[in-house]
């Protein structure tokens, strides 16, 4: 019991990191209906920037929670500024183009952004400074370091933070009207290019905050962490529903439980020794071995295993209802 | 129309950019350089490793040894068929790529090489061997553990340190005698190298009647381990073993401490370096790994004292095995008055030669005989070497570096 509420709680801290980087491929999708494939990178050039400034600072005898503050703090600007430019670059001169064109463009922007890390950043794994102490907690035989409840903490303000961005302030009507109907928001006065480099700015805001918490988490960043978190966080919003905010929220922590449940007992399953009427016949089996199937290093399958059958059996994923419309 | 043209340009574009990191020279086929001019007043020694690169400064380093050998056998002025004969060094760099390898290897057969150190990496010194064994130069890697190398039947390849598949069962049995756990848990991370050297460990774990669990297996992209460690923790394994590097079995082991396992944590040469500090923090001190070969600073005093005045700096990591490699040629050459390698080969097959890293005699593979392991521990943020073993025996380091003294 103790296996599976770990295995749960550790889903749980990955899956509110997908959550939050969700939110930004979600957000933009619900605005002009574009799978910003560079949002991934986005994230990655937030711990990047992230790991320099803290890397710079942890000798400096500033307190540790300040520097990853000053990091986290430089980090998002950075983002902010790669999001708009992105947005006003590649997407906007596009936006009456095909819906292949931005889609292209943004798997270009995304090796783009990933080769300039690269040269910036070296092809390395980069340590990322552990400049915080962690402490473990258990509960019920769980451990929980003070981490994780930081990121937890974090992640869900952030959601509920931009709940009420969205469905509370004027800028958060406005989305909503875009997402509605760009043309008639115009003519109600909103000026819809504002309210989508907003979008961008804001989905690149959360992610990178969510790229400062992942290097934190675990310890490292490197240029290629963003294409495989993306992708995750992309199956997240699909299984949510994509352009639909909650569904965002709640198909990245599903989805990081679901990983980490199905890494945690595929291979417990999968081990035909476990079976009698099969182990007979494997002599893999014979005094106590084992012939496992699938081990824990199919853990990434399970986000496409996911995004695969919601595309299947529910297009519109589980909180969507208006995905087919206009796509 | 418009948009097909922006969307094939961008296709260029991004391709381009893909591509910008790697190159692709062919390799250029030739037929097999004769053998170079036996005996004369010159005579060309080969050396291969990265010079530029991720790890030019591991290249550098056994470039050093190996220069340092032959500056050292044309001081002493060195008489072969009757002549004294002046040694040339040949350095090459192959960028650790196996494309450029090949080439370099090409050109350095086309140069008339006598002989060659090289290269760094298993990776590039297994596709250059046959090019080298074609054209029948003798091959001395001082730094290549991965067992294929030697497994080709060529007799012209040889190699001064050890193999993967003497590592494992050095790890293994260091951690059997000394944590004596009763329950082993294996990772590895899916690649040949991990798969091989935690299938070794295994082996030897179970040959010494100890449980081993049902095998994890990772990638080498890895970064969240939770899912199998806390499947692990289940079980209470008093040691873990992972077979991979070091930028994956730091955040392993990182994770592991954060959720509250005690085991043992071992590593192989992979993940054997001060990086795991940096990747794991203090949740990598005490972990135990191993080395193929002995640390540089185990070496002899003459070499190290030679290395020092000479280059300024202390030797890396395989600068004293290059050292020796290049010596090994050099006393072939001498012991069969020709530096022509279809008559001093015989000499290198059956040398018996005290070098800066212990005594050193070849078997039938070209493999070192009794090559030592040394296995290391986190000790203060650093890898500290605490023993050496050696054909099956293990020694305390420091009673090693006695004997390595005299």
């Amino acid at each position: 019991m103790d296996t599976f509420l770990q295995q749960v709680i550790n889903g749980l801290t990955a899956g509110s990191v997908y959550a939050v980087v969700a939110l930004g491929y979600t957000m933009v999708y619900g605005i002009i209906q574009l799978i910003n494939f560079a949002h991934g990178e986005v994230v990655m050039i937030g711990a990047m920037v992230a790991f320099t400034v803290i890397n710079a600072l942890a000798p400096s005898g500033l307190p540790p929670l300040v520097v990853v503050l000053i990091g986290a703090g430089c980090a998002v600007p950075v983002c902010v500024l790669v999001g708009y430019s992105m947005e006003r670059l590649a997407y906007r001169p596009l936006r009456h183009a095909p819906r292949l064109a931005p889609l292209i463009t943004a798997i270009g922007v995304s090796i783009i952004l990933q080769h300039l890390a690269l040269l910036i950043w070296s092809r390395n794994v980069l340590a990322f400074p552990q400049i915080i102490p962690s402490r473990t907690y258990m509960i019920g035989g769980a451990a929980i370091s003070s981490i994780q409840i930081a990121i937890l903490g974090i992640c869900f303000a952030l959601m509920a933070g931009l709940a009420v961005l969205v469905y509370r302030t004027r800028l958060g009507t406005a989305m909503r009207a875009t997402a509605q109907n760009p043309q008639v928001a115009g003519l109600m006065g909103i000026d819809i290019n504002r309210v989508i480099a907003a979008t961008f700015v804001i989905g690149a805001g959360l992610g990178a905050i969510a790229g400062v918490l992942f290097g934190t988490y675990y310890g490292l960043a490197q240029y290629t962490m963003g294409s495989i978190l993306g992708l995750k966080a992309f199956s997240a919003a699909v299984l949510g529903g994509i352009g639909n905010i909650p569904g965002a929220m709640l198909g990245g922590v599903l989805l990081g439980i679901v990983e980490a449940l199905g890494a945690g007992y595929i291979g417990d399953f999968t081990n035909l020794c476990a079976y009698e009427s099969l182990a007979a016949r494997i002599s893999d089996c014979d005094g106590g071995g084992n012939f496992v199937l699938f081990g824990s290093n199919y853990q990434d399958v399970f986000a496409f295993i996911v995004l695969i059958l919601v595309l299947v059996f529910r297009p519109s994923g589980l909180l969507g209802e208006r995905v087919g419309d206009r796509a | 129309m418009k948009n097909t043209k922006l969307v094939l340009s961008l296709f260029a574009a991004a391709v381009a950019v893909a591509g910008c990191s790697k190159e692709t020279p062919k390799p250029a086929a030739k037929d097999a350089g004769q053998a170079p001019a036996a005996s004369g007043a010159e005579v060309k020694i080969g050396h291969v490793g990265p010079l530029t690169g991720g790890i030019a400064h591991l290249g550098k380093d056994n470039e050093n040894g190996a220069r340092l050998a032959v500056e050292e056998a044309n001081s002493a002025g060195i008489k072969i068929g009757g002549k004294t004969v002046k040694f040339t060094f040949v350095a090459e760099d192959d960028q650790a790529d196996p494309k450029v390898g090949t080439t370099v290897a090409q050109k350095l057969v086309d140069a008339r090489v006598a002989g060659v150190v090289g290269h760094l990496n298993s990776g590039t010194s297994i596709p250059a061997s046959p090019i080298y064994n074609q054209a029948g130069i003798p091959v001395i890697s001082g730094s290549a553990t991965n067992p294929k190398l030697t497994e080709q039947g060529y007799k012209n390849q040889f190699r001064v340190v050890g193999r993967d598949d003497q590592q494992g069962p050095a790890i293994a049995s260091y951690l059997a005698s000394a944590k004596k756990p009763k329950v082993v848990a294996i990772i590895d991370d899916a690649t040949a190298y991990g798969e091989g050297i935690a299938n070794e460990v295994e082996k030897t774990l179970k040959a010494a009647k100890i449980q081993v669990l049902p095998r994890e297996k990772g990638t080498d992209k890895t970064t969240d381990w939770k899912a199998v460690l806390t499947k692990l923790r289940g079980r209470n394994p008093d040691a873990v073993f992972y077979g991979g590097m070091d930028a994956t079995g730091g955040p392993l082991m990182k994770q592991g401490r954060e959720l509250g396992m005690k085991a043992v944590f071992s590593f192989g040469d992979g993940a054997c370096t001060d990086k795991m500090q940096e990747l794991a923090g203090n949740a990598a001190e005490g972990l135990l790994c191993s080395q193929a070969g002995i640390p540089p600073q185990a070496a002899s005093k003459k070499f190290l004292d030679a290395y020092k005045k000479k280059f300024n700096s202390d030797p890396i990591l395989y600068a004293p095995f290059t050292y020796d490699a290049a010596n090994l040629l050099i006393e072939a050459m001498k012991k069969a008055d020709s530096s022509d390698p279809k008559v001093y080969l015989p000499e290198l097959q059956k040398i018996s030669f005290s070098g800066a890293t212990g005594q050193i005699a070849f078997d039938d593979k070209g493999d070192r005989k009794d090559a030592e392991m040394t296995i290391f521990t986190m000790k203060g943020g650093k890898i500290e070497p605490i023993a050496v073993i050696k054909s099956g025996k293990t020694q305390t380091y420091d009673e090693f570096v006695k004997t390595m003294g005299k």
